[in-house]
C-alpha cells in the first residue's frame, strides 16, 4: 500500500513475504522439485547428482518440458491437447519423409514441419471453437487419427516397414542441424575438464561432452513462454480466455483467434520434439511421444495449472517437467524397483491436483 | 402517453442535450414483441433509472442501446446524429459502455490485468512490445481510489473482492476508458446494505463526472437514492418519465406492476414491499 493512500483498511492484514509466496501458481512444482531432490539424495546413488547424473535426468526433463510448456500455455487459456503425443510421431514421420524421402534440406524440412504442425493444430482448435465441444473429445480423436495416419504415412514411405531411418545420413553436415541435435558448449566443457572441474573420463575427455540441445530450447521456450504469459497482452488475454471466455469476448478480447492460436504453439512444440528427438535417434517410428500427452498435462498440473484453464504458469511445468525426469531416472539410481515410478506419478499428480484446489480457494478469496 | 398521467417528459434540471436519445424503440423476436415503442434519453452528469418488474423488457431495451440487439424499428440519436451499431465494440468505441449483471470480470485474475483487460497499454516496440505494468499498476490503484476502494495491491485477484467492489472495478474500468453513457444493469441486485450503498455513491460519483448514467433496477429505493428522473417501463411499454421529487415510492412501485393487484398486495403485507 503506498503512503499516499488516504485510509487503510483496518479488516485488511498486512501480507507478509509468505503469505505472498504462498499464491505463486509455480509454488508447488518448486517444492516438490526440493522434496524430490531431498528424496534422491536421501535414497539414490551419489552418481545422480554429478554433473553426467544431472545431465541424464534434465533430458528427458527437456523433451517432456518442451510439450509440458505448450500444454500449459494452452491448459490455461481454457483448452486440452490429447493429441500432442501422436503430433510428435506425425510431425516427426512428416520430417522424417522430408529429409530422407525427399532429400530437402534442413533448412526447408525444419519451417516445413513447423508449418504443417501449425495446421494440424489449427484444425484442433478451429474445430473445438466452431463446434464447441470439449477439447478433451475432439483432440482424443486427433489422438488416434494422428497415430494411425503415423503409422500407415510410415509404412507408405518406407514400404511396410513402422521405421524411417537413415535421418542422421540425410542431415549431417547440414548447417542447421547443432540447433536441434547433438550437444552445445563442448568447448566450455572440453576447457572446464582440463582445468579439472568437471570430470573426466581417464584419457581426459569429458564425462559429459556438452549440454544437449533440447534443455537449451527447454530453457528459451520456458522463458519465452513466461514473458509472453506476464507481461505482454498476448499474455492477458490467454489467462482472461481461460478464465471466462464470455466474459473476455466482452471485454474485447479475441478468444477464438487465442485459442486457435494456442492449439498451433502446443502442436509446433510437439513438432520442436519430434525434430530434436529423430534427429537424435537418426530414425522416427510410429510409437515416437506414445502417452507424452497425458505426461506433458501431468507436468503442467504439478506446475500448477487449473484443469478448468485461467490460472497456471510456464515455470510451474517447467519444474513440474524436472520432477518428472528425475523420477523416471532417479529411480534407476536407487535400490526401489523401477515401475515404482508410475505409482510415484500418480500420486505426485494427486497431491498437486488437492494442492492447486487450495491454493485457488486461496486466491479467490472463496470460503 | 395518457394526458391524465402524472409523468412527463424532458425539462430536466440541466438543459444539456441529450447524449443518447432513443426514440419509439421495438424490437420483435419473431412473433414475440419485447419492446412496443419505448422512448429514452440521458443527458451528460445526470442518472437516468430505468425501473420495471422482470419481463417488462429492461435487458432486451439495454441490449439495444448497447449495440448487442438491432431495433426492428426505431432511432438511435448519438449526440444529435443517427447511429447504427452493429456490434457492442461499436457502442463501446462511440463512449456507450455497459456493465452486465455478470461483470465481465474474472476472478482469478488480478484487479489490474482484469482493469485492462483487452485493452493493454504497452511500452517498447517489435518483440520487446510489452505490457506498461507499473503504469498499469498506478492507473488502477488511482482510479479505485477515487471510487473509494483502497486496494490491498493491484495484483490482488479480483475473486477476493466483494461483490460490490467488484461492481466498482467494472464502473471504475467503462468511466476510465472514456465512457460518456454508463449503463448499468441491475448492479445492486446482489448485494447487501452496505455494498449497495457503496455502489450508490459510485454512482453519484460517476454523474459528477459529467457522464450519463442509465441505472437499471427493480428496487425503487436504490433508485430514487440516486436517481435525477424515473422511467417506468411496463410490457415493452414506457409508462411515463417522472423527475426527481415527482413522484413517491408508492407510485412508482404501482407503475413498475402495471397498478395490478399491487394495491390489494400492499394492503396484506402492510406497505413493506
Amino acid at each position: 500500500m503506498s503512503d499516499s493512500s488516504p485510509a487503510v483498511d483496518e479488516r485488511l492484514k498486512s501480507e507478509g513475504l509468505g503469505a505472498r509466496i504462498m499464491k505463486r501458481p509455480e509454488l508447488g512444482a518448486i517444492a516438490g522439485v526440493i522434496l524430490v531432490t531431498v528424496f534422491f539424495l536421501a535414497t539414490a546413488d551419489a552418481a545422480m547428482f554429478t554433473t553426467s547424473g544431472i545431465i541424464n535426468f534434465m533430458t528427458p526433463a527437456a523433451q517432456l518440458g518442451i510439450l509440458a510448456i505448450g500444454a500449459a500455455l494452452l491448459m490455461i487459456g481454457g483448452e486440452f491437447d490429447l493429441s500432442i503425443g501422436s503430433m510428435v510421431a506425425f510431425a516427426g514421420l512428416f520430417f522424417a519423409a522430408a529429409t530422407v524421402t525427399f532429400g530437402l534440406p534442413l533448412v526447408i524440412a525444419i519451417p516445413a514441419t513447423f508449418v504443417f504442425a501449425a495446421c494440424v493444430g489449427s484444425i484442433n482448435g478451429f474445430i473445438v471453437i466452431r463446434s464447441g465441444l470439449p477439447s478433451f473429445i475432439v483432440t482424443l480423436a486427433f489422438l488416434f487419427i494422428l497415430r494411425g495416419l503415423s503409422l500407415v504415412g510410415l509404412k507408405l514411405a518406407t514400404g511396410g516397414s513402422t521405421q524411417l531411418r537413415g535421418v542422421r545420413d540425410a542431415t549431417e553436415g547440414d548447417w542447421l542441424a547443432p540447433f536441434f541435435s547433438g550437444d552445445a558448449f563442448g568447448g566450455l566443457f572440453a576447457w572446464l575438464a582440463e582445468k579439472g572441474i568437471v570430470e573426466t573420463f581417464k584419457n581426459g575427455n569429458p564425462k559429459v561432452p556438452g549440454l544437449p540441445i533440447e534443455i537449451i530450447w527447454f530453457v528459451i521456450i520456458a522463458l519465452l513462454a513466461t514473458w509472453v504469459l506476464l507481461r505482454t497482452p498476448a499474455g492477458n488475454w490467454i489467462f482472461a480466455a481461460g478464465g471466462d471466455s464470455n466474459a473476455a469476448t466482452n471485454s474485447g478480447v479475441p478468444v477464438r483467434r487465442v485459442k486457435i492460436s494456442l492449439f498451433m504453439v502446443t502442436a509446433c512444440c510437439a513438432a520442436l520434439v519430434a525434430i530434436i528427438t529423430v534427429m537424435d535417434a537418426g530414425s522416427t517410428d510410429s510409437r515416437r511421444g506414445f502417452q507424452k500427452e497425458f505426461e506433458a498435462i501431468i507436468a503442467a498440473v504439478i506446475g500448477g495449472c487449473l484443469l478448468t484453464g485461467g490460472y497456471g504458469s510456464a515455470i510451474g511445468a517447467f519444474f513440474g517437467s524436472i520432477i518428472f525426469g528425475m523420477v523416471v531416472i532417479g529411480l534407476t539410481y536407487t535400490d526401489f524397483d523401477q515401475d515404482w515410478f508410475q505409482v510415484f506419478l500418480g500420486g505426485m499428480l494427486l497431491i498437486a491436483v488437492l494442492f492447486n484446489n487450495a491454493i485457488r480457494k486461496r486466491v479467490t478469496g472463496e470460503r | 402517453m395518457t394526458e391524465d398521467t402524472k409523468f412527463h417528459h424532458g425539462d430536466a434540471p440541466n438543459n444539456a442535450a441529450p447524449i443518447v436519445e432513443m426514440k419509439d424503440i421495438e424490437k420483435h423476436f419473431g412473433n414475440i414483441i419485447a419492446l412496443a415503442g419505448v422512448s429514452f434519453d440521458v443527458k451528460p452528469g445526470e442518472c437516468h433509472c430505468l425501473l420495471g418488474d422482470n419481463g417488462a423488457g429492461k435487458s432486451t431495451f439495454i441490449k439495444t442501446m448497447s449495440g448487442v440487439h438491432k431495433p426492428t424499428h426505431g432511432e438511435i440519436l448519438f449526440e444529435g446524429k443517427t447511429m447504427d451499431f452493429s456490434s457492442p465494440r461499436d457502442a463501446m468505441e462511440a463512449g456507450i459502455a455497459t456493465v452486465f449483471q455478470d461483470l465481465a470480470m474474472i476472478p482469478l485474475m488480478s484487479v489490474t490485468r482484469n482493469f485492462f483487460m483487452g485493452r493493454e497499454p504497452t511500452i517498447g516496440r517489435g518483440p520487446l512490445k510489452r505490457m506498461d505494468v507499473a503504469r498499469m499498476n498506478e492507473i488502477t490503484m488511482t482510479e479505485m481510489r477515487q471510487m473509494g476502494i483502497n486496494l490491498r495491491a493491484p495484483d490482488q485477484a479480483v475473486g477476493t473482492l466483494s461483490g460490490g467492489e467488484r461492481q466498482t472495478v467494472a464502473i471504475a474500468r467503462a468511466v476510465h476508458f472514456g465512457a460518456k453513457i454508463l449503463i448499468l444493469d441491475e448492479p445492486t441486485s446482489a448485494l447487501g446494505v452496505r455494498q449497495t450503498s457503496n455502489v450508490l455513491a459510485t454512482i453519484d460519483k460517476v454523474r459528477k463526472q459529467g457522464i450519463g448514467v442509465v441505472f437499471i433496477s427493480h428496487n425503487v429505493r436504490h433508485a430514487l437514492a440516486v436517481g435525477d428522473r424515473f422511467t417506468v417501463l411496463n410490457r415493452g411499454k414506457t409508462l411515463g418519465t417522472a423527475q426527481r421529487g415527482e413522484i413517491s415510492p408508492e407510485q412508482l412501485q404501482d407503475l413498475m406492476a402495471g397498478g395490478q393487484e399491487m394495491a390489494q398486495l400492499e394492503g396484506s403485507l402492510g406497505g413493506t414491499v
